[in-house]
């Protein structure tokens, strides 16, 4: 497509705004964590390493991200064993409901956080009588997280159709052999790209967590909040959202590198 | 395992999927070692009789018997028959080598064995040096061949192919066409090949079942099919024909019922010709068509009837008419044939169309 030049310019002008916007804040925290100043004032007076030092011997914040990874990692694999079962039901079968099931798995990450926090809180709390704490997170992120692996590895199940596994049976494999030999190596890079988008989400769940989390359970963005406003701990806090951000974009990155090419080897 | 039994016996063999018929009680028997054709348009339930026979679909009725023995309710890989898939369905992660010796491995053959087995038939479809490749680093005739070895690798009693020439290029397909009869030959197995080029199924076939609407409608050898058609259909969808109804048959050829006579049994003269059992009848050139090898020849015939001539370009030359010249059309009676009433009239005439 051939655009004039000041469309071009426009644009470029437009998409350069809506960078900045975007990353600008990001580059102040980052700035923000060497910055001898403890109430992030702008510009930074001092240039030091004294907050990176700091945070990583916090313990708290430590413990946090331990906290953290523990329940992104059982929520994310609760998702893909879910997720992946839940998308071939839906894919290779017909049944009555079909649809409406296929719309209720979705439905979790479209939902507001505050309603699915309240609405776990309650049931948690009233209906289950269970008394909440870390796996209480771990289910109330895993019903969002289903939804990443369902989207991959439904999409994958739908274009790639029914044809290898066919002929896989058709050369004498069962439905095990066929599953482990040829589908699954199918799926791997779908479940890839789906498990890491679940852990990224799953890491930075706050709304969910808060009122999901049992007294004494501090995630890392939990932590985060917590501390942000108390005197002398704000760099500490731009240090741990600097690691943040690092680590959800990893995550992130690899997830798309491996839907792209999959999807242009077609 | 004996020969006077039949490879494939099916018996009042029903698919319906939904309100849809897509096969309709057909019964058919194909004998050991054959090269058996399932010729037909798209919808005419050929594919899908492949598939019941190799298991992916469960009949709604009938039985289907391999060697005698009822396979109707078995998983697919519980049946010795094995299958080309028109698109290949090669596993696109594993190696060209792999992909052979597939069947070998999930049958617990041991990793030498069976990789011998596999270079051995991969070097029967000429492609010994492509085993470490992968299936998308190959051209769609190496695809196609590989495919082939991999069905053949574990030596099926029956080998199913559901259009595997369908994506290739003519030359390709005509040089696969004589490397699958080889093929076929060498390995002495029931080949059961679906397609809906008529000319392929001609080319390959010890026999062709016809298809349309779920049903066989005329089962033959290439020769009966093309020389006899059964029906209006069979005359329109097994090449060319030269149709006429009731009334133009009582006009030219005085016949009363529909008939057929195929273009290259019609000569173009310039004057009535004579003799014993032949008849003629003038009319109007209205297209000549240069083909190479021969010539096709549009005329309208006086009594209302519209025929292609096909003339040979023989060392006799072409006696090539122009547009808007008077000529006879002349033919035997013995070339005449004559159609049973088909059901389905108007699909044969578009299939006669553009054949």
């Amino acid at each position: 497509m051939r655009l004039s030049r000041p469309a071009r310019v426009t644009l470029g002008v437009i998409t350069a705004i809506i960078l900045v916007v975007v990353y600008v804040p990001l580059f102040v925290v980052l700035v923000n964590s060497f910055s001898t100043s403890t109430s992030l004032t702008w510009p930074p007076p001092g240039f030091t390493f004294e907050w990176w030092v700091k945070a990583f011997q916090s313990a708290g914040a430590l413990e946090a991200v331990l906290t953290s990874v523990q329940v992104a990692i059982i929520s994310t694999i609760i998702a893909l064993v879910l997720g992946t079962l839940i998308s071939f039901a839906l894919q290779r079968f017909a049944f009555f409901g079909r649809e409406a099931i296929s719309l209720l798995v979705i439905l979790p990450i479209a939902l507001p956080g505050i309603i699915t926090g309240i609405a776990l809180n309650n049931f948690f709390r009233t209906i289950m009588g269970v008394p909440l704490s870390i796996w209480t997170v771990v289910i109330a992120h895993a019903t969002f997280c289903i939804v990443t692996v369902f989207n991959n590895v439904i999409a994958r199940l739908r274009r790639q159709g029914t044809n290898l596994e066919e002929a896989s049976a058709d050369l004498g494999a069962g439905v095990w052999t066929t599953f482990r030999l040829v589908t699954f190596p199918q799926l791997r890079s779908a479940l890839l790209a789906g498990g890491l988008l679940a852990f990224a989400l799953s890491f930075d769940e706050i709304i969910v967590t808060t009122f999901t989390a049992g007294s004494g359970v501090t995630t890392l963005p939990i932590f985060i909040l917590n501390n942000m406003f108390r005197p002398n701990q704000a760099p500490i806090v731009s240090v741990i959202a600097v690691v943040l951000v690092l680590v959800s974009i990893i995550p992130i990155y690899i997830a798309q590198k491996l839907s792209g090419p999959a999807d242009q080897k077609r | 395992m004996t020969d006077s039994q039949p490879a494939i016996r099916l018996t009042g063999l029903t698919k319906e999927f939904g309100a849809v018929t897509a096969v309709d009680h057909v019964d058919l028997e194909i004998a050991a070692g054959e090269f058996f054709s399932m010729l037909g348009p798209s919808g005419s339930g050929k594919t899908t009789v492949l598939r019941l026979i190799a298991g992916f679909e469960q009949p709604t009725g009938g039985t289907i018997e391999l060697f005698g023995e009822d396979v109707t309710k078995r998983a697919p890989f519980d049946r010795d028959v094995n299958t080309v898939f028109q698109d290949y369905a090669l596993f696109p992660h594993m190696s060209v080598l792999d992909n052979v010796a597939y069947g070998l491995r999930v049958r617990g053959i041991g990793k030498k064995e069976r990789t011998e087995r596999a270079r051995r038939a991969l070097a029967s479809v000429r492609l010994e040096q492509m085993g470490d490749r992968k299936p998308s680093q190959l051209s769609g005739g190496q695809r196609q061949r590989v495919a082939l070895a991999r069905a053949t690798v574990v030596e099926p009693k029956v080998l199913l192919l559901d259009e595997p020439l369908g994506a290739l290029d003519l030359k390709l397909r005509e040089q696969m066409q004589v490397e699958l009869k080889q093929i076929q030959r060498d390995l002495g197995i029931t080949f059961i090949f679906v397609t809906h080029d008529q000319e392929e199924a001609l080319t390959l076939s010890d026999r062709v079942a016809v298809f349309n609407d779920g049903r066989i409608e005329q089962l033959g050898t290439p020769a009966e099919l093309y020389e006899r058609p059964g029906s209006r259909f069979v005359a329109g969808f097994v090449g060319t024909s030269n149709l006429f109804d009731d009334e133009r048959s009582r006009a030219l050829l005085g016949r009363s019922g529909e008939h057929s006579v195929r273009p290259e049994k019609l000569v173009v003269t310039a004057e009535p010709e004579t003799g014993d059992g032949v008849r003629s009848a003038p009319g109007t050139v209205v297209e000549v068509i240069y083909l190479g090898s021969g010539i096709r020849t549009v005329i309208d015939l006086d009594a209302g009837a519209r025929v292609t001539v096909l003339a040979q370009n023989d060392r006799r030359g072409l006696a090539a008419g122009d547009r808007g010249d008077r000529v006879h059309v002349s033919w035997h009676d013995a070339d005449v044939v004559s159609l049973a009433p088909a059901a389905s009239s108007s699909e044969a005439d578009a299939a006669a169309s553009v054949a």
